[in-house]
């Protein structure tokens, strides 16, 4: 989530207020401890929408040795790290450079008409030259897809994204450039820890909603340098 | 601060990895109401609903009308809108007011309605509720069949073990998708070793499950996902409609489907209209009834984490289990994913529908370590099997299992195993070797296994595709490699899919392959000296745990 200074000021002033009333009330300070601020009566997590008028739209690649990475809107701005903390840019760095040590060509492109990350994998799928697209979520979940796929149906997901590591992202890139290839690939493997739904859902829940807001469906997608 | 070293300790339990997260109904964070909800009301103009919760026909969004025009029964809606929302919760909890009333007056009420009514009952009322208004006269458990390879040999002898501790139906789904037609088949031919009869199904992406199915490769259908909010259904690429066209398309080749929806998925894909989760969660419901569908697994399901960070999150996940039984569907009542951190927590989450009992207590209770459940998790696991067998018996409640012998599990596990190495060398799939075999007969999961061929399997997976391999093949190659009781079980496991009593609610089988259901056993709980009741031989099955004393050992 992005912290600019506008959401900061509006935290300090709910916080302030609250205070105040507590002090008006009881006639004393307000009690220590950590005072969580209700968003409640607030309708987005950030108050700013980025505007992406002025970028040029992706169009259709031709290079049949490329592969097109669709990063999700808020990817790189509002938020900037994946769920476990991982940077974005560090993130990109991997799967491109994992597409390039396989001899294949990376093109980065955001996503902006949908959220949904078997969709945006299917959206760049399209557009690469190659067919094969990967789809990635700024909260760190990842999609390889194949253009003539059903959307919902996919080469390989990574459903999970508090358990993914660079050394994956990277691997990803590799074997997202093998599909290009027409090898036989060997899907990376699956991590599972069952207990990442209760510790990071509602996390999740909240970088979607911050990612879900920043959509700009009249602009489609647009080339992004990262 | 100097730290207080209780907090501290309390700071460290489990119970706090867990995500907690304050009300914000704005985007959806509210479990029972929300300010936003509208208030239930109808209006009906020749025989056509014309007003639904506060919206004229013109201001319908898709699921408004769907629901509309084929959810709500017409004739009854001004008369059981009539009735005020907390006479219908009494009588939801009276033991004088027999299920089959129950369900006439509720099929005349709206989504909102039954938001309100719910909100009325508080869990102990719940749980009586279900205790009445359960399709299905027994309860019945489900289970999850994976592993963290998609092993296909490990899938049949878990699926062995499943179907031999009594669950009733059981669902795989993998890691890697193409591996689906090898696990849908090691599913099947694993399960029917275990105890003939139970019901198989494999999750994967609609298109190929639908197909799985109509090859016989599988025997029901669950994951037809609905949605309380258009936006979130059209981003599935979906509307109400496809999805009865869906259900259409199994009931066409004779395969048990029920739905699946929850609360927190609206909260999740961030379209949550600012309405609670319970009522977005009715109006999942309301479709589900409307498409013609048999039964729902719902319960929050793979959403858990979101109803279960609000303030009466959990109390709301029984609410809408209540909800699918007052519309007369079956109820696969979730408890199938990994929840809390907190042992306490999560045993007492299950509670709530282990104690009265629904059609399915779990939609998928994890039959291998959670770290092969490829759910994601689930809430209960293979490592909790002796527990659940105690619980059920400490309490006298029917939770669908049953303790079994050591030597029993290795039979069945070792029969699976073998079977499926008979049946992937009769169609000239990827080999299974005797190694295999003999780690997978005695593995717990997929740590003790040797690892498969990835590149081979999803080879031999494409090539069942492209030959068109059906369930019929499978009952072939079983019959000819000697396994012909499995063979027998396998194709009468087909045969449902021609008779279709089993596309009934809450349809299950017993191992002479008759159909219990809603419909020929339905339940019959009017109180005290009615409805089931742990007793006879059940009940001493449940008793024979094991590591019971023996006084004769003193």
């Amino acid at each position: 989530m992005q912290v600019n200074e506008e959401l900061v000021r509006q935290i300090t002033e709910a916080v302030m207020t609250q205070l105040r009333r507590q002090k008006d009330a009881s006639g004393t300070e307000a009690p220590e401890g950590e005072a969580i601020v209700s968003l409640a009566g607030r309708e987005r997590i950030n108050p700013v929408k980025s505007d992406y008028s002025s970028y040029p739209k992706a169009g259709k690649g031709t290079d049949p040795k490329e592969v097109v990475i669709g990063v999700g809107a808020a990817f790189q701005r509002e938020i900037k790290k994946t769920i476990c903390g991982i940077p974005l840019e560090e993130v990109l760095k991997n799967l491109r450079a994992g597409i390039e040590e396989e001899g294949m060509v990376s093109r980065v492109v955001k996503i902006l008409d949908t959220s949904d990350v078997c969709f945006m994998a299917l959206e760049a799928a399209k557009l690469s030259g190659s067919g094969i697209g990967i789809g990635i979520q700024s909260k760190g979940t990842t999609v390889i897809h194949q253009k003539d796929l059903y959307p919902l149906s996919n080469l390989e997901l990574f459903p999970q994204a508090p358990l993914m590591t660079l050394e994956i992202y990277r691997q990803i890139g590799k074997n997202a450039a093998k599909y290009v290839k027409g090898e036989q690939v060997v899907p990376v493997p699956c991590a599972n820890d069952p207990m990442s739904r209760p510790k990071y859902q509602v996390k999740a829940a909240l970088m979607h909603i911050a990612e879900t807001e920043q959509l700009a469906p009249e602009l489609g997608m647009i080339e992004w340098e990262g | 601060m100097k730290r207080s070293k209780r907090i501290e300790t309390l700071d460290n339990r489990p119970v706090n990895l867990d995500g907690y997260i304050d009300e914000w109904p704005e985007m959806g964070f509210a479990a029972m109401k929300s300010p936003y909800d509208p208030a239930g009301s109808v209006k009906v103009q020749d025989g056509k609903i014309v007003e639904l919760d506060g919206k004229t026909r013109e201001e319908f969004d898709f699921i408004d009308q769907f629901i509309a025009d084929y959810a709500i029964h017409i004739g009854r809606a001004e008369a059981s809108m009539a009735v005020p929302a907390l006479e219908i919760a009494r009588m939801i909890v009276d033991i004088h007011v027999p299920r089959k009333e129950i369900l006439e007056l509720v099929s005349g009420i709206t989504p909102a309605r039954m938001a309100e009514v719910l909100n009325h009952l508080n869990v102990v009322e719940m749980m009586m509720g279900m205790q009445k208004m359960r399709a299905r006269r027994t309860p019945g458990n489900q289970a999850h069949i994976t592993n963290l390879k998609d092993d296909p040999v490990q899938i049949a002898a878990d699926a062995a073990e499943g179907a031999l501790r009594g669950f009733a139906e059981e669902e795989t789904t993998m890691g890697v998708a193409r591996y689906a037609p090898l696990s849908a088949m090691a599913l099947l031919i694993g399960s029917q070793i275990g105890r003939p009869g139970v019901l198989t199904q494999c999750s994967a992406e609609e298109a190929t499950e639908l197909e799985l199915g109509i090859r016989g490769l599988t025997t029901y259908a669950e994951t037809l996902s609905v949605y309380g909010t258009e936006k979130v259904f059209i981003d599935g690429d979906d509307t109400p409609y496809s999805k009865a066209f869906l259900n259409s398309a199994y009931a066409s080749r004779g395969l048990k489907v029920r739905f699946t929806s929850g609360s927190g998925s609206e909260v999740l894909m961030g379209s949550s209209e600012k309405k609670s989760m319970l009522y977005l969660e009715c109006r999942c419901l309301y479709v589900t009834k409307g498409a013609g569908s048999q039964g729902i697994q719902n319960g929050s399901v793979s959403c858990i984490g979101v109803p279960g960070s609000v303030p009466g999150g959990i109390r709301e996940v029984m609410g809408e289990n209540l909800v699918a039984a007052l519309l007369g569907l079956e109820c696969a009542s979730s408890n199938d994913q990994s929840f809390s951190n907190s042992d306490m927590r999560r045993t007492a989450r299950t509670m709530l529908q282990f104690l009265p009992g629904t059609d399915f207590i779990f939609s998928g209770y994890a039959a291998e370590p959670n770290y092969d459940n490829m759910f994601a998790g689930s809430n209960f696991d293979a490592e909790d099997f002796d527990d659940y067998n105690v619980l059920q018996r400490d309490m006298q409640v029917d939770g669908g299992l049953r303790p079994v012998t050591e030597a029993e599990v290795i039979r069945v596990r070792n029969k699976a195993a073998r079977a499926v190495q008979a049946v992937f060398g009769q169609l000239g799939l990827s080999p299974v070797t005797d190694e295999q075999v003999e780690a997978v007969t005695y593995a717990h999961g997929s740590k003790d296994t040797p690892a498969r061929d990835v590149t081979a399997d999803l080879m031999a997976a494409e090539e069942v595709l492209k030959r068109g391999i059906t369930g019929v093949d499978v009952v072939k190659a079983l019959a000819q490699t000697g396994f012909t009781d499995v063979a027998e079980s396998v194709l009468n496991m087909l045969k449902q899919r021609v008779v279709g009593d089993y596309m009934q609610t809450a349809a299950i089988l017993d191992r002479e392959f008759h159909v219990l259901s809603g419909v020929n056993t339905p339940n019959d709980y009017t109180g005290p000296g009615t409805g089931y009741r742990v007793e006879g031989e059940r009940w001493e099955e449940m008793k024979r745990i094991p590591h019971r004393i023996n006084p004769l050992d003193m």
